[in-house]
């Protein structure tokens, strides 16, 4: 009788345990959610958006930095891709050898848990120093690829090992070279982990701020397009205008108009990606 | 004609197979870049870490306890970066890994569909969201309450740094820890609940030791989090090179380098980039454990 008593006790107090973890951790979520809106949301205009900060007008803008991480974004994904993709084709197309494989594979681990400020210092010494493009768009764009390698190599992977084999025979039995087989047929079927590996890609580039730093620096100025892929034009993404706005000059306001603007952008790379996984999944389905 | 033509088959073979060759080549390039990259990192880090080391002395360096880099008598120590870096990743361990092995739980086992689901997007926003923002959030938040509670001059300190850590790690350590909560056989839950255990006793004790290196997977997995992390640290921990006490401004490994990077110069530069190679060395020792981890639960499948 005691021993049953004890036992109900030991279990109500455990699932009370599991509940009120859960609670408290909701409640952490969604008010650090909600606060982030309440304070940003007010402090998002037209003219926040469409200016570049200004001590003479007195304009506090930040689409200097809309554009930079936009910029960030491409010249990441054009250089990435290619690279990327092309390891995760080597992976499972061509690599026989297992111990390569898995060398490899461990050294896209180590990347992904890689802190992005060394990133930043090593960006620094090789983009920066080595390689002589100064504080740029560009040096920190380069950063930037060796970040979300694995990301791409990782999505690829998934989604070329659902692509059945009846394909890659089909392909090879009408003759094609083995080239013509993963141009037409492999690489097809497997868009769907490449456009989640991207999506999944841009949500690292849009956060990452401490690899940004001393890498693509902080400059506010407009840069047309063009002008971003030139060496020594650096330029501040949102991220990192962020931590200036919020550490250095004290502007919290701006700070949570675009901490704001980067939540619901995270909130829509989730549901994107989410989105694409589905279909991958769908896609496998054609086994 | 004929031998025209199989001259001509021949040269079209010839450059097909060319084009194999060269696409071959490609993609085994492509293949070997990411460990191209490692190599590149590695080699950078000791290249630009170890002169400073060599000047400074090994140990003067690992357990000087002072560090005054511009001072005109400069010490390099780096012992009180080291053990913040310590302390606050154990400390963020201590608070985010019970609670979010116990979340992990409800998400897994109690929560209803749509609970469960809700639970999932909140937790990939969470995990999504940029580093700074939760920087912010503790500067403006977090600080002024540990000030206005504890009764603090300045609430920028360690204290503040483990609470945003310990929120930071948790969205890592839900996902991982539910992911193998989920793969625990169905058969072991039904075995243990016909000889008549509870479902919460079934939980506690059948599941969660079942998906166990699982769950060791998330808790290193969010030490290397914790320990790597930059932005928020350096808005909320007061940044001064203090040996670490609970309510001391104090420095991370990651916000030594950060911190004085835009305006060092000469030993104290290449100093930073020893406390970043330190830092490499602790990540990369965390990094090979996890792979340990998840190698063996593989095995044990």
């Amino acid at each position: 009788m005691k021993n049953s008593e004890k036992r109900k006790i030991k279990e109500h107090f455990l699932k009370t345990l599991v509940f009120s973890a859960a609670g408290i951790t909701g409640t952490f979520f969604i008010g650090i959610v909600v606060y982030i809106l309440f304070r940003g949301l007010p402090h998002i205009s037209l003219g926040l958006l469409t200016s570049k900060p200004s001590l003479l007008n007195g304009t506090v803008g930040i689409l200097p930095n809309i554009l930079n991480t936009l910029y960030a974004i491409f010249i990441t994904l054009l250089i990435v891709l290619p690279l990327g993709v092309g390891a995760a084709v080597y992976l499972n197309e061509y690599a026989k050898n297992k111990r390569a494989v898995r060398i490899i594979e461990f050294a896209a681990e180590t990347l992904a848990g890689i802190p992005s400020i060394i990133y930043g210092l090593v960006g620094m010494l090789i983009f920066v120093q080595f390689c002589s493009l100064e504080t740029s768009i560009m040096a920190g764009s380069l950063t930037l690829v060796i970040m979300t390698l694995p990301t791409i190599i990782r999505t690829t992977q998934e989604s070329l090992k659902t692509v059945p084999d009846g394909y890659r025979e089909g392909a090879l039995a009408l003759g094609a070279g083995k080239w013509h087989m993963i141009r037409t047929t492999v690489l097809p079927s497997a868009i769907d982990g490449i456009v989640t590996g991207c999506i999944l890609s841009i949500g690292r580039i849009v956060g990452e701020s401490a690899a940004l730093m001393f890498t693509a620096g902080m400059a506010n100025e407009v840069l047309g397009f063009f002008e971003a892929f030139v060496p020594g034009n650096a330029g501040s993404t949102l991220a990192v205008s962020l931590y200036v706005y919020a550490k250095e000059r004290g502007d919290s306001d701006t700070a949570f108009a675009i901490a704001a603007i980067l939540l619901i952008l995270t909130a829509l790379i989730n549901f994107g990606a989410k989105l694409a996984a589905k279909k991958l999944g769908k896609g496998s389905g054609r086994k | 004609m004929a031998a025209a033509r199989d001259i001509r088959a021949g040269r079209l073979k010839k450059a097909a197979d060319m084009l194999e060759t060269v696409m071959r080549t490609l993609f085994t390039v492509c293949g070997f870049i990411a460990v191209g990259f490692v190599v590149i990192i590695t080699v950078f880090l000791i290249i630009s870490g170890v002169p400073a080391i060599g000047e400074i002395g090994l140990a003067d360096f690992l357990f000087g306890t002072k560090w005054a880099s511009t001072a005109a008598q400069p010490s390099f120590g780096i012992l009180p970066f080291i053990l913040t870096s310590v302390y606050g990743t154990f400390g963020a361990i201590v608070i985010g890994v019970p609670l979010g092995i116990l979340c992990a739980v409800f998400a897994a086992k109690y929560a209803s569909g749509k609970a469960a689901a809700l639970t999932g997007g909140l937790v990939g926003l969470m995990s999504g969201i940029p580093s700074v923002i939760y920087g912010l959030i503790g500067m403006i938040v977090v600080v002024p309450a540990v000030r206005e509670i504890f009764g603090l001059p300045d609430g920028a300190n360690l204290f503040s740094a483990i609470i945003v850590l310990s929120v930071m790690i948790l969205p890592s350590v839900i996902s991982v820890s539910e992911t193998a909560l989920r793969g625990v056989p169905k058969e072991y839950e039904e075995a243990s609940l016909a000889l008549g255990a509870t479902k919460t006793e079934t939980v506690f004790k059948v599941t969660l030791p079942a998906a166990k290196s699982g769950i060791l997977a998330a808790v290193v997995l969010g030490i290397g989090r914790a320990i790597g992390e930059a932005m928020a640290v350096m808005m909320v921990a007061g940044n001064v090179p203090n040996m670490p006490g609970l309510f001391q401004s104090v420095r991370f490994l990651t916000t030594a380098v950060a911190s004085e990077m835009s305006y060092s110069s000469g030993l104290q530069r290449q100093a930073l980039f020893s406390i970043a190679l330190v830092l490499f060395a602790f990540i990369m020792l965390i990094n090979l454990t996890l792979n340990l981890i998840v190698k063996r639960g593989d095995k044990h499948k």
